[in-house]
Protein backbone atom coordinates (compact mmCIF):
# COMPACT_ATOMS: atom_id res chain seq x y z
CA UNK A 1 0.00 0.00 0.00
CA UNK A 2 0.64 3.54 -0.50
CA UNK A 3 -0.53 6.79 -0.59
CA UNK A 4 -1.33 6.68 -4.00
CA UNK A 5 -3.07 3.57 -3.48
CA UNK A 6 -4.61 4.19 0.17
CA UNK A 7 -6.07 8.32 -0.73
CA UNK A 8 -7.80 10.34 -2.85
CA UNK A 9 -8.77 13.85 -2.85
CA UNK A 10 -11.82 15.70 -3.29
CA UNK A 11 -11.09 16.13 -7.26
CA UNK A 12 -11.02 12.48 -7.70
CA UNK A 13 -14.18 11.91 -5.90
CA UNK A 14 -15.88 14.28 -7.76
CA UNK A 15 -14.64 13.40 -10.99
CA UNK A 16 -15.69 9.64 -9.81
CA UNK A 17 -19.49 10.13 -8.27
CA UNK A 18 -20.82 8.20 -11.03
CA UNK A 19 -18.48 5.77 -12.11
CA UNK A 20 -19.58 2.27 -11.90
CA UNK A 21 -17.46 -0.12 -9.28
CA UNK A 22 -16.72 2.99 -6.84
CA UNK A 23 -19.03 3.40 -3.73
CA UNK A 24 -18.99 6.22 -1.57
CA UNK A 25 -19.61 5.56 1.86
CA UNK A 26 -19.52 8.02 4.74
CA UNK A 27 -18.91 6.61 8.12
CA UNK A 28 -19.79 8.72 11.51
CA UNK A 29 -21.05 7.53 14.56
CA UNK A 30 -23.47 10.07 14.35
CA UNK A 31 -25.52 9.37 11.02
CA UNK A 32 -27.33 13.19 11.57
CA UNK A 33 -24.36 14.73 9.92
CA UNK A 34 -24.90 12.01 6.78
CA UNK A 35 -28.96 13.09 7.15
CA UNK A 36 -28.69 16.78 7.23
CA UNK A 37 -25.55 16.31 3.93
CA UNK A 38 -23.51 13.84 2.47
CA UNK A 39 -21.45 13.69 -0.62
CA UNK A 40 -24.07 12.71 -3.63
CA UNK A 41 -24.11 8.66 -3.96
CA UNK A 42 -22.58 8.25 -0.74
CA UNK A 43 -24.68 5.52 1.28
CA UNK A 44 -23.88 5.54 5.55
CA UNK A 45 -22.62 3.28 7.67
CA UNK A 46 -23.04 4.36 11.32
CA UNK A 47 -19.94 3.27 13.24
CA UNK A 48 -21.52 2.31 16.31
CA UNK A 49 -24.56 0.44 15.18
CA UNK A 50 -23.84 -0.67 12.21
CA UNK A 51 -19.95 -1.68 12.88
CA UNK A 52 -20.42 -3.21 16.91
CA UNK A 53 -21.84 -6.06 18.34
CA UNK A 54 -24.94 -5.10 20.01
CA UNK A 55 -24.64 -7.32 22.97
CA UNK A 56 -20.76 -7.91 23.21
CA UNK A 57 -17.84 -5.27 23.30
CA UNK A 58 -16.65 -6.57 20.16
CA UNK A 59 -17.13 -6.30 15.86
CA UNK A 60 -20.06 -8.13 14.49
CA UNK A 61 -19.01 -10.91 12.87
CA UNK A 62 -18.09 -12.19 9.76
CA UNK A 63 -21.81 -13.19 8.71
CA UNK A 64 -22.82 -9.79 9.87
CA UNK A 65 -20.44 -7.71 8.02
CA UNK A 66 -21.56 -9.80 5.02
CA UNK A 67 -24.81 -8.78 5.58
CA UNK A 68 -24.08 -4.88 5.86
CA UNK A 69 -22.21 -4.89 2.84
CA UNK A 70 -24.81 -6.64 0.47
CA UNK A 71 -27.76 -4.65 2.02
CA UNK A 72 -25.66 -1.46 1.57
CA UNK A 73 -25.38 -2.55 -2.27
CA UNK A 74 -21.26 -2.89 -2.03
CA UNK A 75 -19.75 -5.84 -4.31
CA UNK A 76 -16.54 -7.86 -3.48
CA UNK A 77 -14.91 -5.84 -6.38
CA UNK A 78 -15.94 -2.47 -6.04
CA UNK A 79 -13.66 0.42 -4.91
CA UNK A 80 -14.94 1.64 -1.64
CA UNK A 81 -13.80 5.26 -1.03
CA UNK A 82 -14.22 6.16 2.96
CA UNK A 83 -14.70 9.78 4.37
CA UNK A 84 -16.28 10.89 6.78
CA UNK A 85 -16.15 14.01 9.73
CA UNK A 86 -13.74 14.06 13.05
CA UNK A 87 -10.70 13.79 10.55
CA UNK A 88 -11.64 11.02 9.39
CA UNK A 89 -11.40 9.21 12.46
CA UNK A 90 -14.94 6.52 11.91
CA UNK A 91 -13.28 6.27 8.10
CA UNK A 92 -9.65 5.48 9.26
CA UNK A 93 -11.22 3.03 11.61
CA UNK A 94 -13.70 1.56 9.11
CA UNK A 95 -10.99 1.77 6.56
CA UNK A 96 -9.38 -0.69 9.29
CA UNK A 97 -12.27 -2.26 9.55
CA UNK A 98 -12.89 -3.67 5.72
CA UNK A 99 -9.23 -4.54 5.83
CA UNK A 100 -9.42 -6.87 8.52
CA UNK A 101 -12.30 -8.88 6.66
CA UNK A 102 -10.21 -8.75 3.37
CA UNK A 103 -11.89 -5.91 1.56
CA UNK A 104 -8.28 -5.20 -0.21
CA UNK A 105 -9.82 -2.15 -2.48
CA UNK A 106 -10.72 0.28 -0.05
CA UNK A 107 -9.38 4.23 -0.10
CA UNK A 108 -10.00 7.29 1.99
CA UNK A 109 -10.82 10.75 1.06
CA UNK A 110 -8.09 12.86 2.08
CA UNK A 111 -9.34 15.03 4.61
CA UNK A 112 -12.89 13.75 4.44
CA UNK A 113 -16.01 15.77 5.41
CA UNK A 114 -14.07 18.22 6.77
CA UNK A 115 -12.11 19.31 3.90
CA UNK A 116 -15.07 18.80 1.79
CA UNK A 117 -17.20 21.25 3.62
CA UNK A 118 -14.49 23.82 4.35
CA UNK A 119 -14.09 23.39 -0.21
CA UNK A 120 -17.68 24.46 0.25
CA UNK A 121 -18.32 21.55 -2.15
CA UNK A 122 -21.91 20.14 -2.96
CA UNK A 123 -23.34 18.08 -0.30
CA UNK A 124 -27.22 16.60 -1.00
CA UNK A 125 -29.62 14.93 1.18
CA UNK A 126 -31.24 12.33 -1.22
CA UNK A 127 -30.46 8.93 -0.29
CA UNK A 128 -28.98 7.04 -3.30
CA UNK A 129 -30.46 3.72 -3.97
CA UNK A 130 -28.07 0.63 -4.53
CA UNK A 131 -29.46 -2.61 -5.46
CA UNK A 132 -28.48 -5.03 -2.86
CA UNK A 133 -25.45 -7.54 -3.38
CA UNK A 134 -24.35 -10.90 -2.30
CA UNK A 135 -21.19 -9.90 -0.20
CA UNK A 136 -18.31 -12.81 0.94
CA UNK A 137 -16.21 -11.75 3.51
CA UNK A 138 -12.58 -12.98 4.43
CA UNK A 139 -11.88 -14.51 8.41
CA UNK A 140 -10.57 -11.54 10.22
CA UNK A 141 -6.93 -11.03 9.89
CA UNK A 142 -5.27 -10.68 13.10
CA UNK A 143 -1.91 -9.63 11.44
CA UNK A 144 -4.06 -6.20 12.14
CA UNK A 145 -5.63 -6.50 15.16
CA UNK A 146 -4.22 -6.33 18.77
CA UNK A 147 -5.38 -7.32 21.94
CA UNK A 148 -4.64 -7.16 25.52
CA UNK A 149 -2.20 -9.58 26.40
CA UNK A 150 -0.42 -8.91 23.39
CA UNK A 151 -0.13 -4.86 24.27
CA UNK A 152 0.82 -6.05 28.35
CA UNK A 153 3.61 -8.76 26.31
CA UNK A 154 4.99 -5.64 24.07
CA UNK A 155 5.91 -3.23 27.11
CA UNK A 156 9.35 -2.11 26.99
CA UNK A 157 9.72 -5.04 23.86
CA UNK A 158 7.72 -3.38 20.95
CA UNK A 159 6.93 0.23 19.86
CA UNK A 160 3.62 1.23 21.43
CA UNK A 161 2.08 4.56 20.38
CA UNK A 162 -0.45 6.28 22.50
CA UNK A 163 -2.25 8.64 20.39
CA UNK A 164 -4.17 10.69 22.61
CA UNK A 165 -4.18 14.13 23.66
CA UNK A 166 -1.42 14.95 25.85
CA UNK A 167 -3.95 15.81 28.96
CA UNK A 168 -5.05 12.03 28.01
CA UNK A 169 -1.72 10.29 28.32
CA UNK A 170 -0.53 12.04 31.17
CA UNK A 171 -4.15 11.53 32.97
CA UNK A 172 -5.51 14.50 33.30
CA UNK A 173 -8.61 13.71 30.81
CA UNK A 174 -10.45 10.94 30.21
CA UNK A 175 -11.34 10.74 27.63
CA UNK A 176 -11.43 13.67 24.60
CA UNK A 177 -12.36 17.27 25.03
CA UNK A 178 -15.71 17.52 23.92
CA UNK A 179 -16.81 14.90 25.64
CA UNK A 180 -17.64 14.59 29.54
CA UNK A 181 -15.39 13.55 31.65
CA UNK A 182 -16.66 11.16 33.29
CA UNK A 183 -15.37 7.55 32.53
CA UNK A 184 -14.60 5.35 35.75
CA UNK A 185 -11.52 3.46 34.28
CA UNK A 186 -7.80 4.51 36.14
CA UNK A 187 -6.24 7.57 34.10
CA UNK A 188 -2.67 7.42 32.48
CA UNK A 189 -1.16 5.21 29.94
CA UNK A 190 0.70 1.73 28.85
CA UNK A 191 4.24 1.79 30.46
CA UNK A 192 6.94 2.89 28.01
CA UNK A 193 4.36 3.62 25.40
CA UNK A 194 5.59 7.13 23.49
CA UNK A 195 2.59 9.69 23.05
CA UNK A 196 2.05 10.30 19.46
CA UNK A 197 -1.08 12.26 19.63
CA UNK A 198 -2.93 11.10 16.09
CA UNK A 199 -3.92 15.15 15.09
CA UNK A 200 0.10 15.41 14.53
CA UNK A 201 -0.24 13.54 11.19
CA UNK A 202 -3.02 15.60 10.08
CA UNK A 203 -3.05 19.48 8.63
CA UNK A 204 -5.92 21.78 10.26
CA UNK A 205 -7.88 20.76 6.99
CA UNK A 206 -7.95 17.45 7.85
CA UNK A 207 -5.73 16.20 5.00
CA UNK A 208 -2.60 14.22 5.97
CA UNK A 209 0.81 15.89 6.31
CA UNK A 210 3.45 14.64 3.93
CA UNK A 211 5.52 11.14 3.89
CA UNK A 212 8.30 12.85 4.74
CA UNK A 213 7.16 15.04 7.51
CA UNK A 214 5.66 11.52 8.95
CA UNK A 215 8.37 9.46 8.97
CA UNK A 216 10.46 12.46 10.52
CA UNK A 217 6.97 12.64 13.49
CA UNK A 218 7.19 9.22 14.64
CA UNK A 219 11.10 8.59 14.27
CA UNK A 220 11.38 11.91 16.31
CA UNK A 221 9.16 11.07 18.35
CA UNK A 222 11.16 7.59 19.24
CA UNK A 223 9.32 5.19 17.10
CA UNK A 224 11.73 2.25 16.07
CA UNK A 225 10.46 1.41 12.46
CA UNK A 226 12.78 -1.76 12.88
CA UNK A 227 10.21 -3.28 15.74
CA UNK A 228 6.34 -4.17 15.93
CA UNK A 229 3.75 -1.57 16.53
CA UNK A 230 0.61 -1.28 18.40
CA UNK A 231 -1.62 1.66 18.36
CA UNK A 232 -3.91 2.22 21.01
CA UNK A 233 -6.18 5.28 21.54
CA UNK A 234 -9.39 5.31 23.81
CA UNK A 235 -11.48 2.99 21.48
CA UNK A 236 -9.31 2.31 18.69
CA UNK A 237 -10.75 5.25 16.41
CA UNK A 238 -8.25 7.36 16.47
CA UNK A 239 -5.29 4.75 16.46
CA UNK A 240 -7.13 3.58 13.14
CA UNK A 241 -5.87 6.84 11.95
CA UNK A 242 -2.28 6.28 13.12
CA UNK A 243 -2.44 2.74 12.16
CA UNK A 244 -3.65 3.75 8.73
CA UNK A 245 -0.89 6.48 8.57
CA UNK A 246 1.96 3.62 9.58
CA UNK A 247 0.93 0.78 8.21
CA UNK A 248 -0.86 2.06 4.66
CA UNK A 249 0.96 5.24 3.79
CA UNK A 250 4.58 4.61 4.99
CA UNK A 251 4.35 1.12 4.28
CA UNK A 252 5.78 -0.36 7.85
CA UNK A 253 5.16 -3.97 8.44
CA UNK A 254 3.67 -5.45 11.63
CA UNK A 255 1.35 -2.52 12.56
CA UNK A 256 -1.69 -3.55 14.90
CA UNK A 257 -4.64 -1.37 15.97
CA UNK A 258 -5.46 -1.63 19.28
CA UNK A 259 -9.37 -1.59 19.52
CA UNK A 260 -10.18 -2.57 23.29
CA UNK A 261 -7.48 0.89 24.11
CA UNK A 262 -7.91 2.92 27.01
CA UNK A 263 -11.12 2.10 28.21
CA UNK A 264 -10.22 -1.83 28.56
CA UNK A 265 -6.63 -1.37 29.53
CA UNK A 266 -7.40 1.35 32.02
CA UNK A 267 -10.11 -1.16 33.67
CA UNK A 268 -7.80 -3.85 33.77
CA UNK A 269 -6.66 -5.58 37.48
CA UNK A 270 -3.87 -6.57 37.86
CA UNK A 271 -1.40 -4.61 34.50
CA UNK A 272 0.81 -1.93 34.97
CA UNK A 273 -0.01 1.80 34.51
CA UNK A 274 1.77 4.98 34.36
CA UNK A 275 1.01 8.25 34.72
CA UNK A 276 2.67 11.61 33.68
CA UNK A 277 5.05 12.57 30.86
CA UNK A 278 6.57 9.58 28.90
CA UNK A 279 9.73 8.23 30.58
CA UNK B 1 -17.68 2.85 32.01
CA UNK B 2 -18.71 3.80 29.10
CA UNK B 3 -17.61 2.75 25.41
CA UNK B 4 -19.83 5.56 23.86
CA UNK B 5 -18.07 6.68 20.68
CA UNK B 6 -15.56 9.75 20.53
CA UNK B 7 -17.97 11.99 18.07
CA UNK B 8 -18.96 15.10 19.34
CA UNK B 9 -22.25 15.21 20.79
CA UNK B 10 -24.62 17.79 19.46
CA UNK B 11 -23.51 21.08 20.21
CA UNK B 12 -26.26 23.14 21.71
CA UNK B 13 -26.34 26.09 24.04
CA UNK B 14 -27.55 24.58 26.86
CA UNK B 15 -25.56 21.71 28.79
CA UNK B 16 -27.02 18.09 28.08
CA UNK B 17 -29.22 16.21 31.37
CA UNK B 18 -27.36 14.50 33.54
CA UNK B 19 -23.98 16.35 33.76
CA UNK B 20 -23.07 17.51 37.09
CA UNK B 21 -21.48 20.99 36.00
CA UNK B 22 -19.30 21.27 39.48
CA UNK B 23 -17.23 17.90 38.19
CA UNK B 24 -16.66 19.70 34.56
CA UNK B 25 -14.64 22.28 33.58
CA UNK B 26 -16.77 23.75 30.38
CA UNK B 27 -16.00 25.87 27.18
CA UNK B 28 -18.59 27.31 25.61
CA UNK B 29 -18.87 29.71 22.38
CA UNK B 30 -21.17 30.82 19.90
CA UNK B 31 -19.45 31.79 16.44
CA UNK B 32 -20.69 34.53 14.03
CA UNK B 33 -20.56 35.86 10.65
CA UNK B 34 -19.52 32.69 9.21
CA UNK B 35 -20.76 29.25 7.30
CA UNK B 36 -19.28 25.97 8.16
CA UNK B 37 -16.66 26.01 10.76
CA UNK B 38 -14.80 24.06 13.39
CA UNK B 39 -14.12 24.70 16.71
CA UNK B 40 -10.57 22.94 18.04
CA UNK B 41 -9.13 23.09 21.47
CA UNK B 42 -5.71 23.31 21.98
CA UNK B 43 -4.02 22.46 25.31
CA UNK B 44 -1.23 25.03 26.59
CA UNK B 45 1.43 23.29 24.43
CA UNK B 46 -0.39 23.87 21.78
CA UNK B 47 -1.32 20.16 20.78
CA UNK B 48 -4.61 19.23 19.89
CA UNK B 49 -7.03 18.08 22.26
CA UNK B 50 -10.51 18.25 20.52
CA UNK B 51 -12.36 19.09 17.85
CA UNK B 52 -16.47 20.22 17.05
CA UNK B 53 -18.44 20.91 14.35
CA UNK B 54 -19.86 24.37 15.16
CA UNK B 55 -23.57 23.96 15.03
CA UNK B 56 -26.07 25.88 13.05
CA UNK B 57 -26.51 28.17 15.70
CA UNK B 58 -22.84 29.10 16.04
CA UNK B 59 -22.28 27.05 19.34
CA UNK B 60 -19.41 25.10 20.27
CA UNK B 61 -18.71 23.27 23.49
CA UNK B 62 -15.88 21.54 25.71
CA UNK B 63 -15.25 19.32 28.31
CA UNK B 64 -11.91 20.59 29.47
CA UNK B 65 -9.46 20.40 32.72
CA UNK B 66 -8.96 23.60 34.83
CA UNK B 67 -6.19 25.94 33.09
CA UNK B 68 -5.06 27.68 30.06
CA UNK B 69 -6.50 26.72 26.50
CA UNK B 70 -7.22 27.93 23.04
CA UNK B 71 -9.73 27.52 21.33
CA UNK B 72 -9.10 27.55 17.23
CA UNK B 73 -12.09 28.22 15.31
CA UNK B 74 -11.39 27.26 10.87
CA UNK B 75 -13.64 28.56 8.82
CA UNK B 76 -14.41 27.88 4.85
CA UNK B 77 -12.73 30.64 3.14
CA UNK B 78 -8.92 29.79 4.62
CA UNK B 79 -10.45 31.56 8.17
CA UNK B 80 -8.69 30.47 11.09
CA UNK B 81 -8.66 32.60 14.70
CA UNK B 82 -7.54 31.51 18.06
CA UNK B 83 -9.01 32.56 21.30
CA UNK B 84 -6.94 32.03 24.70
CA UNK B 85 -9.84 30.55 27.14
CA UNK B 86 -8.85 29.63 30.67
CA UNK B 87 -11.55 26.88 32.47
CA UNK B 88 -12.32 26.72 35.80
CA UNK B 89 -13.87 23.91 37.70
CA UNK B 90 -17.44 24.04 38.21
CA UNK B 91 -17.91 27.08 35.72
CA UNK B 92 -18.70 27.85 31.89
CA UNK B 93 -15.94 29.76 30.01
CA UNK B 94 -18.04 31.72 27.83
CA UNK B 95 -16.77 32.91 24.66
CA UNK B 96 -18.13 35.06 21.76
CA UNK B 97 -16.76 35.42 18.58
CA UNK B 98 -17.37 37.71 15.87
CA UNK B 99 -15.67 36.56 12.24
Amino acid sequence: MSRSAALVDADWVEANLDTPGVVLVEVDEDTSAYDKGHIRTAVKIDWKKDLQDPVRRDFVDKAGFEALLSERGIANDDTVILYGGNNNWFAAYAYWYFKLYGHDNVKLLDGGRKKWELDSRELVTDVPSRPATSYTAQEQNLSLRAFRDEVVASIGKQNLVDVRSPDEFTGKLLAPAHLPQEQAQRAGHVPTARNIPWSKAANDDGTFRSDDDLKALYAGEGVDFGKDTIAYCRIGERSAHTWFVLHELLEQANVKNYDGSWTEYGSLVGVPVELGEAR
Amino acid sequence: MTTQGCAAPEQTVALPAGIDLATQSVIQGVVTGVGTAYARLLDHSGEFTGEVVVSEEGVFRFFAAPGDWTVRIIASGGITKDIPVEAKLGEVAKLSIAL
